[in-house]
């Protein structure tokens, strides 16, 4: 490798994005494009009875509306959530029953207001508890974890332990919101379909595509240029891209779905609620016999998602008797779907802050109680680590942030009605990749051109890939060109699980380390097509390692509680993390900020309510879902160590997307229990909460 | 959105004119809340008589010491009017306190106090609400209501007023000024806003056709201390939890003149009068503070899920009383 | 499609180029801007003035465009992040901190990140107070920006990938 990587390149579509000339899905002003808007379902189970869309259709300027009665038919899906129109079900409230096409956005909303839907409503379930008697334990959770895993004898480990934590935890749903809402632009030419999308990778749509719509993939073309972030929510097609593509065949004309921001909750996913059940058993001198993390969730009547959050216990922490185990019931509400570090995010929540009561209970340093409890083999599965450096990111983030300088009693600092308080926790994130196809292209002006379908949805994939190919071909960055986001490119897998630059970056490397064999072999002016090389990494990226491979870290947060107000503020976040070799230190500190801003949104202002009456998100727009602005942010450090680990990849990576928001949320709770003194076992920590939990301010 | 007409009208009586001859007309100022309520189905005028542009743009002072706010003011130029800032402090903080820049700079002086609740069913045309559609039965009552009313609500509506600004006015005991069909009028800023009782699809005291021109701060009240505290779920551009304002003068080591208003606790900016007068000629204790806010919301009945906003206000009140006494009597704040 | 009763011949000056348009009553300027004259570099982030994505200037104030009705703005000025600079080739000095501090990732929060800025800086030495100034300070005074103020004062533009400290560092850059 040369200098390249590791660098802090500027991104490439930078100029674009800050003058606005950047297009989202929603901006390409085909000629004769026109605008549709959906219409939700009212009820939360049930079915449409008949649709009057009379007065919809008398709106000036609305040329059609789609109906399950009227709508193009579509192959049965893998993922159910995409049968839009299909037939009159109503799984959840919030369920598009229509869709309205019209000249302008104005006329498509009119006429989306005045469609007129019957309903038979049957009586809905969508309140998740503890002992709801439809609870199941699933075979797999998401991300085809396994439902339980069970070693030992973790029930009387427990009861035979010296110092014993017991500790039930709930993450509220949560809400990707992206800015960009979910949008397609489609049409169909020649009996070819044509989309922009706002997806996390365009060649996962174009495969559904062509199911649905019983086309050969040759004859679709996705692009997915620029994204306004995904989170997850984007990581498969959304009903918004398969909508635009039903609409553009009814009316022949190019067809924009841009969902309004309120109807997202509904139909792009959301991160679960999860209640946890953990108990810890450890010896008094910290050593943990028995860990067990059982996690009690929901999913929705037409898909099985298991947010897989009991499995970070199966990596964390040796402790020889163990359980972890998901249980899950269908209930009527909207399918849950990835949302950033899915499983870890809301698991490390719970189990961070169990450890951080453990080290309570024992009186111990909570950096010191992680520290001995480090397992020499990835405990549920025996294997050993490719690299694995917690300890060493809890120690550098100690000495960084000024650990040592910590009164560990809490509720032991104050300055006038604020309590100050700071918190640890680890953070960690499984290494993912998949196996991605490359092109790169000498060119007889000197430069080079490197294809993949890539997506960019803001990670700077574009600059990190080209930085890959620059180190592989030896070359300056300036003569590399990049073309990401679309089905013309090579293929390669989504955006999705942290995977990306390695996945790409793979396929990237191999290609260009190739073509720089092949020019070395050369002689002579290059021909005028240039030279090429392709890669392809199936097989090797995706063999089965003998390693337990994952990201570590470590995160510290000082938060200030108002005893008057209950609100918190975070002063201070920190993170440091061994995430193998960082590619593009400038991108990089942005993805371990972002998801540590994310995590600090988890943890003090984020939440949605399920409505038991009506069956929605009650907290369905930016006003009530409240993303922390501006202020909400105060300073926020991200380190790294230098990770040399060979068993990654050719560059040596590890994921860095998620596991930023991974553990954040454990570590400002447990900075408001050192504040307050009070442990919160329910997020978000907003006011009325908080106030409720501190000591009443008595008569003076 | 229903096609509607629009009239930009030059005066007042033009406005109130075109206002008449366009039946289901609204005025439109700044937008903020009735765009936004046009979008969502909620509010479907069939006339907009635009009064941005009418002469009532201006911050005056009048002959006897107050100050005469025009209806279309931007709540960004009141904020940061001078007087405003040096004579009613309050005024100042609780428009700052709300909604963000951008919507600060397009919201007027008139169209603050006419904004509707935030109320998550009164938004959703799919749901029960007595205020949009009276008769229809509320959601929220059995619903998720942590950000709703815990003072003055009614078995028919349980919503509350979500404008910062209204607070501070009916503290600093400002007046609408409102011109209509009849004729001109004011109605005291603590009256401007009614509790819901069986009639919730009226929130204010405004008559059909009537405009608001201005709001009067009066005299009484211009230099006295005052300020504004508001605490919400994130730090900046969130609706409030609860909210006060406080206008606090001390005489001869006793409380001489007192108001407070109580923001997001109701139905309207919640002039706390039993407080006031139990701390009327008392010496400006905290424990004179707490009795006098613990009396005035013993009234208050929290529902299922907002029993922290009683807590809340207290906490708020009690420290901001104690911030300008301390203030006052030149000590530290603590 | 509509009555003439529900459409109206609007002006507005848009980058400095004035345009002329028949529009639709309930057109907001965002929609203008973007359906109409091609101008997407403000976004719809929400449509309701809940995101700030949408921030333009109009008449040098900077506004949410996805709540103003277009016929209202008949003869106002109105600025997006594709006219900052004028005719200039060079990237407005905001836009350059931007880039150098990579003050953004997915970008659909950058042009109303940017416009907001451009307005917030004006506001400020315009001596427009905010949440967070000492309301000791005299009035009519320029503010002086520190961080908290930025924060306070860009709170209007939300960022989902989180680059929040990057921006409040990139507008720093501006100020001094």
């Amino acid at each position: 490798m040369t200098g390249t990587t590791g660098a802090p390149a500027e991104r490439r579509e930078g100029r674009e994005k800050v003058g606005g000339t950047a297009r989202y899905a929603a901006e390409f002003p085909l000629p004769g494009r026109v605008q549709a808007w959906p219409v939700p379902a009212a009820v939360a189970r049930g079915r449409v009875t008949g649709i009057d869309t009379a007065a919809a259709l008398a709106v000036p300027g609305v040329l059609d509306v789609l109906t399950h009665e009227n709508a193009p038919r579509l192959a049965e899906p893998d993922d159910a959530t995409l049968a839009v129109l299909q037939d009159p079900r109503v799984p959840h409230r919030g369920w598009f029953v229509a869709l309205v096409v019209a000249e302008t956005l104005e006329a498509a909303r009119a006429g989306a207001a005045a469609v007129r839907v019957g309903y038979e409503a049957g009586k809905h379930d969508v309140v998740l508890t503890p002992s709801h008697p439809g609870l199941y334990v699933p075979e797999e959770a998401s991300a085809g974890q396994p439902g339980v895993r069970e070693q030992g004898d973790p029930d009387g480990a427990f009861e035979n332990s010296a110092v014993r934590v017991d500790v039930a935890y709930r993450v509220p749903p949560l809400h990707n919101h992206p800015m960009e809402p979910h949008a397609s632009t489609a049409r169909w030419e020649d009996g070819r379909l044509l989309v922009h999308t706002s997806s996390q990778g365009a060649h996962t749509v174009r495969a559904v595509l062509a199911g649905l719509f019983g086309l050969p993939e040759e004859r679709i073309v996705v692009t997915a240029e620029h994204v306004g972030g995904g989170f997850g929510s984007k990581g498969t097609p959304r009903p918004d891209v398969v909508l635009a593509a039903m609409a553009a065949r009814h009316t022949g004309r190019p067809v924009t779905v841009a969902f309004p921001r309120r109807y997202l909750p509904a139909v792009v996913g959301h991160r679960a609620p999860t209640l946890h059940r953990l108990r810890l058993g450890a010896d008094a001198d910290g050593r943990l016999s028995c860990l067990t993390h059982e996690v009690t969730t929901h999913t929705s009547r037409v898909k099985e998602f298991v947010e897989h959050a009991a499995v970070p216990a199966r990596i964390m922490y040796a402790a020889p008797h163990r359980r972890t185990l998901h249980r899950v019931a269908a209930l009527d509400v909207p399918s849950p779907s990835w949302m950033r570090a899915p499983g870890e995010a809301p698991g490390m929540y719970a189990l961070e802050s169990a450890v951080d009561e453990l080290a309570g209970e024992l009186g111990m340093d909570p950096i010191e109680l992680r520290v001995r409890n480090e397992p020499d083999v990835e405990p549920d599965s025996g294997r050993p680590f490719s690299s694995r450096h917690l300890a060493e990111c809890l120690r550098e983030g100690a000495r960084r942030f000024g650990w040592d300088r910590r009164d560990p009693r809490p509720r032991s600092r104050r300055d006038g009605p604020l309590l100050l308080g700071t918190g640890v926790a680890a953070a960690t994130y499984p290494v993912l990749v998949g196996p991605s196809t490359a092109e790169a292209r000498a060119l007889s002006d000197g430069t080079f051109a490197v294809r993949t379908d890539a997506t960019d949805i803001g990670t700077g994939a574009r600059t990190v890939l080209a930085q890959v190919a620059a180190d592989a071909l030896e070359v300056p960055l300036e003569r590399v060109r990049i073309e990401v986001g679309s089905t013309e490119l090579p293929s390669a897998p989504l955006a999705g699980g942290s995977s990306g630059t390695a996945s790409w970056g793979w396929a990237v490397h191999e290609a260009c380390a190739r073509l720089t064999h092949r020019l070395a072999g050369h002689t002579g002016p290059l021909p005028l097509q240039g030279i090429d090389a392709h890669a392809d990494t199936t097989g090797t990226a995706d063999a089965e390692s003998a390693y337990a491979r994952h990201a570590f870290g470590a995160h510290f947060a000082e938060v200030a509680v108002d005893t008057a107000s209950g609100e918190v503020r975070v002063a201070r976040l920190l993170g440091v993390y061994a995430a193998g070799r960082i590619l593009n230190a400038r991108t990089a500190r942005s993805q371990f900020v972002g998801g540590m801003t994310m995590g600090l949104g988890m943890a003090l202002t984020e939440g949605s309510t399920m409505d038991a009456a009506f069956g929605d998100f009650v907290e369905s727009d930016l006003a009530s879902y409240h993303v922390p602005v501006h202020a909400d942010v105060a300073e926020i450090e991200a380190h790294w160590l230098d990770e040399d680990d060979s068993r990654l990849n050719p560059m040596g990576s590890k994921g860095i997307g998620e596991i930023g928001i991974v553990g954040t949320a454990a570590a400002i709770g447990n900075a408001v229990h050192h504040a307050t003194g009070v442990r919160f076992r329910e997020l978000p920590l907003t006011p009325d909460r908080v106030l409720a939990g501190l000591p009443a301010r008595g008569t003076s | 959105m229903k096609e509607f007409a629009y009239v930009r009208a030059g005066s007042v009586e033009e406005a109130t004119t075109a206002y008449a001859s366009h039946p289901g007309a609204r005025y439109l100022a700044g937008g903020t809340n009735l765009v936004d309520l046009m979008k969502l189905g909620v509010e479907t005028p069939a006339a907009l008589v635009d009064v941005t542009r009418l002469p009532l743009d201006a911050v005056e002072e009048l002959p006897d010491g107050g100050l005469r706010i025009g209806a279309t003011v931007r709540n960004s130029d009141l904020a940061a009017h001078p007087l405003v800032r040096d004579r009613y402090p309050a005024l100042s903080q609780a428009v700052l306190a709300g909604a963000s820049g951008q919507l600060r700079n397009a919201a007027t002086t008139g169209g603050n106090l006419l904004q509707r609740t935030r109320c998550p069913y009164f938004q959703d045309l799919s749901k029960p609400c007595n205020k949009r559609e009276p008769g229809s039965g509320c959601g929220a009552r059995d619903g998720v209501h942590r950000d709703h009313a815990v003072l003055g609500h009614s078995a028919h509506c349980i919503a509350t007023h979500p404008s910062d600004m209204a607070v501070a006015l009916a503290a600093l005991d400002g007046r609408v000024e409102l011109s209509g069909p009849d004729g001109a009028r004011s109605v005291a800023a603590a009256d401007f806003h009614r509790l819901p009782g069986d009639r919730p699809e009226r929130d204010t005291e405004i008559r059909p056709g009537e405009l608001i021109t201005g709001v009067v701060l009066p005299a009484a009240t211009a230099g006295l201390p005052s300020a504004y505290r508001k605490a919400r779920d994130r730090a900046s551009y969130a609706f409030a939890l609860a909210s006060v304002a406080v206008v606090l003068r001390l005489r001869d080591g006793v409380t001489d003149r007192v108001a407070i208003a109580f923001g997001a606790l109701a139905h309207r900016p919640w002039r706390a009068r039993r407080a006031e007068e139990a701390l009327t000629g008392a010496a400006p204790t905290a424990a004179a503070f707490e009795h006098a806010v613990d009396l005035e919301l013993s009234a208050a009945r929290p529902l299922r899920d907002n029993g922290y906003k009683v807590p809340l206000a207290r906490n708020l009140a009690v420290d901001v009383l104690s911030r300008l006494t301390d203030t006052a009597l030149g000590r530290r704040a603590s | 499609m509509g009555n003439d009763q529900h459409r109206s011949e609007t002006t507005l000056r848009v980058n400095g180029k004035p345009h002329t348009l028949t529009v639709d009553h309930r057109r907001v300027l965002l929609d203008l801007l973007r359906e109409d004259l091609d101008l997407t570099g403000a976004k719809k982030g929400c449509d309701h003035g809940q995101c700030g994505a949408c921030t333009v200037l109009v008449d040098g104030r900077r506004v949410n465009s996805c709540l103003l009705f277009a016929v209202a703005l008949d003869g106002c000025e109105v600025t997006t992040v594709e006219g900052l600079t004028g005719d200039a080739e060079e990237p407005h000095p905001l836009q350059r901190a931007f880039l150098e501090r990579d003050a953004f990732q997915c970008g659909y929060c950058t042009p109303g990140q940017i416009c907001s800025a451009a307005g917030m800086l004006a506001e400020a030495a315009a001596g427009h107070p905010s949440h967070v100034t000492d309301p000791a300070t005299p009035p009519g005074t320029p503010v002086t920006l520190d961080r908290m103020e930025i924060r306070e004062r860009l709170s209007g533009n939300l960022c989902r990938c989180g680059a929040y400290p990057r921006i409040a560092e990139a507008v720093e850059d501006v100020i001094e």
